[in-house]
């Protein structure tokens, strides 16, 4: 699946993605269309991938796998001619580094996941190597997939950063890092402490929030499990290649059995050895999975963030609040609640009222600034909710789309694979009949 | 541990023609040849002397060996095929538990329903243990020992997880006893044994009583050690070339039946855990369909799929132990059989020899009555093993060719209705989704 074909929902409100979050620089354009996304003007595939080493940041020899982006702009019909392909080189590590940017520089957008770093729900016959060329192929496949889906995002797809990484080979990973987007980066701790915190959170979020954990829960489930079926499916078969040995060796002491033992002994070898490809056809099915396993990551990211700006939105409600209960004690002279001030005031002699008059005046001018800055964090906030939920049914409408299509390419392959057993099945019948 | 009282009975199985191939024991039982049968000494029971009659002879009721020429065997061979002609029917059924004091112990019950004439009656019902099907398969080797005994389950398998008395032990032992009662009366020969007859028919003491007759324990256990002895000493050199290849045969045969056996036993194995692993595989896509909307019906329907082909996977295991399992291992049994019978012909070539090469030392006259009596006494094992040694090859083909035919047909069956569900699975998903391709695989 590697075309990513992010369908746009109908009931998609007119203007999204041009939100402002977090004091963030906003987009430099509204979102674009279906028919400008990047995706649309531009073929993009990860066509090769190649082992390299090199020194990394200690001055220690490396290993590592660099892969090759190739890009070609769409011409016109009319045109006829096939623009030059661009091509560069990016391992890994930029794609994170690229991911990490877009996560942080557009928090209310639910940003496809990379596939993942190391190989994971393996059975027996796969390798947990990152050098395997099998996982580096699946991976390959998977960054391209991951491109794919940048560039038909109609917010993301405008990203410059995501453009360069496309076409700029050299000087990219520090015009990333000029951005100074990791300064930006909410900490993972404060984050936390905001989801335990939070007293009035969207309900649709922390709705989403627990559909996300159920989604990661399943899935991760699942492909334990469908590893587990592979590893013992192969088993099944691949026993039975023994068959093919035994029966060749037999026919040799047989004469009327020898001619049907030995084209038996043939077939079994077939079906002992036609469970590599349908397993491997199976893999591909489990990396679609296990994209979705990461989107519930992705989605949960999207949800911290709201919960990270209600909080804040809170705790600066709740401090203008307390600023003007003070203003209101120091104004009319009551003291309604407890403060050390106050008391140590009362034991040591009051203030002269020049001092409470500045006082008074500070305060005055705090909770001005209190307000509006509530204000605009309100407004913030509101347009977070309102531009994150847009791209939340996008995604929403992306994944039902896409697990059914893969269930039902599942269901296509258990079907080849039937066929397949009939086939060979039917050829060993015939062979033992004539026994 | 043993059940206590009455174990449950599986039920009755109908008689099975005992694996295929032999098939009617031969003609009706024609007049009694009985001068010349009666006419035998009793020391010369283990001579198999070869009647003129054409026709399946009877056995009275002290020879218990059946003079049977080998052209009349092969006649007999065709009209195995057709089972009109059987009239002898076995089941072995309805296991039962016994304690006594003493010991713990399973019976049988043994029916026989038959029209032939030397029965007293058309039916019997007997119970018998293990320990009795002992008895009769080593008086049958005893009275034919160039004839190939079918194979008798083993005592007590050690290498399973199989306990001693589970239900799954009793049931593959009960069905292995049956096969073997029924491969003797499919015998042309050995159908008519009388030991075998009072296995059949006798009541308990009866039998008792019988088994005390003849050569006790210790006098066989003599005769063994004798055969082997001598079987080492000789027979070999003077070996006819056609054992030579039934040997060579044997010994390769023995090792590819008993590789099978194990690879057999080696899917069964790999098919039970795939089995388990798909009982959790289907009900995790139910689980996941609860926090669906739009994808709910789509992964309970894959659920369902999984859950009718884990079922099939369950028949086709079922498959696998009722026959393939049992046959292989019946005829990793026989091989052992087989290479026995070879050597005891080998043992009574070796007698002759070493009686041939003494009279030659002391120069005694080499046409002795007694080296005369030996040379038939060979004669008569090599003819004897020849016919039935093909009779066994004949089943065997037979035997090998409908187990495998049934397991791809297992298979078949599997794969077909695996193919069925998930075909109507993918019908039900395309009439909402228009899908553009694969359209070759849809039905």
């Amino acid at each position: 699946m590697e075309s990513a074909e992010a369908e746009p929902s109908d009931s998609r409100p007119e203007e999204d993605g041009a939100a402002p979050c977090s004091g963030l620089p906003p987009p430099e354009h509204p979102a674009a269309t279906m028919e400008d996304c990047l995706a649309k003007k531009m073929e993009i595939t990860v066509s090769e991938a190649e082992k390299r080493t090199g020194r990394n940041a200690m001055n220690m020899q490396e290993t590592y796998t660099a892969y090759l982006i190739e890009t070609r702009a769409v011409e016109s019909q009319s045109e006829g001619q096939c623009a030059p392909v661009d091509s560069l080189w990016r391992r890994y590590s930029e794609f994170e580094l690229l991911r990490n940017y877009l996560s942080v520089t557009y928090p209310h957008i639910v940003v496809p996941p990379l596939p993942e770093k190391r190989a994971d729900f393996v059975w027996h016959k796969l390798s947990a190597d990152n050098m395997d060329p099998d996982f580096v192929e699946r991976r390959r496949i998977g960054l391209e997939n991951f491109l794919l889906r940048v560039a038909s995002h109609p917010v993301l797809c405008q990203d410059k950063i995501f453009y360069s990484f496309l076409t700029q080979e050299g000087g990219w990973k520090e015009m990333v890092n000029e951005t100074g987007f990791q300064l930006k980066a909410d900490s993972r701790l404060k984050a936390l402490n905001a989801t335990f915190r939070v007293k009035n959170p969207d309900k649709r979020f922390t709705e989403l929030k627990h559909y996300s954990d159920e989604l990661q829960s399943v899935i991760s489930h699942l492909l334990r499990v469908r590893a587990r079926v592979a590893d013992r499916l192969y088993g099944v078969y691949k026993v039975h290649g023994n068959y093919g040995r035994v029966f060749s060796e037999w026919s040799a002491i047989e004469k009327e059995m020898g001619d049907g033992l030995q084209s038996a002994g043939h077939h079994m070898d077939v079906y002992a050895a036609s469970i590599d490809d349908i397993l491997e056809e199976e893999e591909h099915y489990a990396d679609q999975l296990k994209e979705y396993l990461f989107y519930a990551e992705a989605l949960r990211a999207v949800c911290r963030k709201h919960e990270l700006m209600q909080y804040d939105l809170e705790m600066a409600a709740q401090d203008l609040t307390s600023k003007k209960q003070q203003c209101e004690e120091l104004a009319t002279g009551t003291v309604r609640t407890f403060s050390l001030k106050g008391m140590t005031s009362k034991l040591f002699g009051q203030e002269t009222p020049e001092q409470r008059e500045a006082k008074l005046k500070v305060l005055e001018e705090q909770i001005q600034e209190g307000e509006e800055q509530l204000k605009s964090k309100n407004l913030e906030g509101r347009d977070f909710v309102k531009s994150a939920w847009a791209d939340i049914e996008r995604f929403k409408e992306q994944k039902n789309h896409d697990l059914k299509e893969a269930l039902i390419s599942y269901a296509v392959m258990q079907i080849s694979m039937c066929k397949k057993g009939i086939q060979v099945w039917t050829n060993a019948k015939e062979c033992f009949s004539k026994m | 541990m043993a059940a206590e009282g009455r174990v449950l009975a599986p039920p009755l199985r109908p008689p099975s023609p005992g694996g295929g191939g032999a098939g009617a024991p031969g003609a009706v039982p024609g007049p009694l040849l009985a001068a010349e049968v009666l006419a035998l000494d009793d020391e010369e029971d283990d001579l198999e002397v070869f009647s003129k009659d054409t026709s399946l002879t009877e056995v009275n009721s002290f020879s218990s060996s059946v003079p049977i020429s080998p052209s009349s065997m092969r006649n007999q061979y065709k009209l195995e095929d057709e089972p009109e002609l059987r009239d002898l029917f076995i089941t072995v059924d309805d296991p039962e538990s016994h304690i006594t004091a003493i010991e713990t112990f399973i019976t049988y019950r043994v029916v026989t329903k038959t029209s032939r004439g030397e029965f007293d009656s058309s039916e019997y019902e007997v119970r018998r243990r293990y320990q009795d099907f002992l008895w009769l398969k080593s008086k049958l080797e005893e009275a034919h020992p160039t004839l190939i005994i079918p194979p008798l389950p083993e005592k007590f398998i050690m290498k399973g997880m199989v306990e001693r008395f589970s239900d799954e032990f009793i049931e593959t032992r009960r069905k292995a006893l049956h096969k073997f009662l029924n491969r003797i009366a499919d015998h042309p020969t050995l159908t008519f044994n009388e030991d075998f007859k009072i296995f059949l028919t006798a009541q308990a003491w009866e039998l008792s009583s019988h088994k005390k007759q003849g050569p006790g324990l210790l006098s066989r256990m003599g005769q063994t050690v004798r055969a082997v002895a001598s079987s080492v000493r000789g027979g070999v050199k003077n070996r006819p070339e056609m054992f030579t290849e039934m040997n060579n045969y044997m010994e390769a045969f023995s090792q590819k039946i008993n590789v099978l056996d194990k690879i057999a036993h080696r899917i069964y194995k790999e098919e039970r855990e795939y089995f388990n692993e798909m009982k959790e595989y289907g009900p995790i896509h139910t689980l996941w369909s609860a926090s669906e909307e739009d994808i709910a019906e789509s992964l309970k329907g894959v659920a369902s799929c999984i859950d009718k082909c884990c079922k099939a996977t369950e028949k086709k295991m079922a498959g696998l132990s009722e026959n393939l399992l049992p046959i292989l291992h019946e005829y990793v049994l026989y091989s052992e059989i087989l290479m026995g019978v070879l050597k005891r012909r080998d043992q009574i070539q070796g007698e002759l020899d070493s009686k041939v090469d003494g009279s030659k030392k002391t120069e005694k006259d080499l046409f002795s009555e007694e080296i005369g009596k030996l040379e038939d006494k060979v004669e008569c094992a090599n003819n004897a093993l020849k016919a039935d040694w093909d009779r066994w090859k004949q089943n065997m083909q037979c035997d090998m060719r409908s187990t495998f035919t049934n397991v791809a047909e297992n298979n078949l069956r599997y794969y077909e209705e695996c193919l069925a569900t998930w075909e109507s699975f993918l019908a039900s998903q395309t009439v909402e989704l228009h899908m553009e391709e694969d359209s070759e695989d849809r039905p």
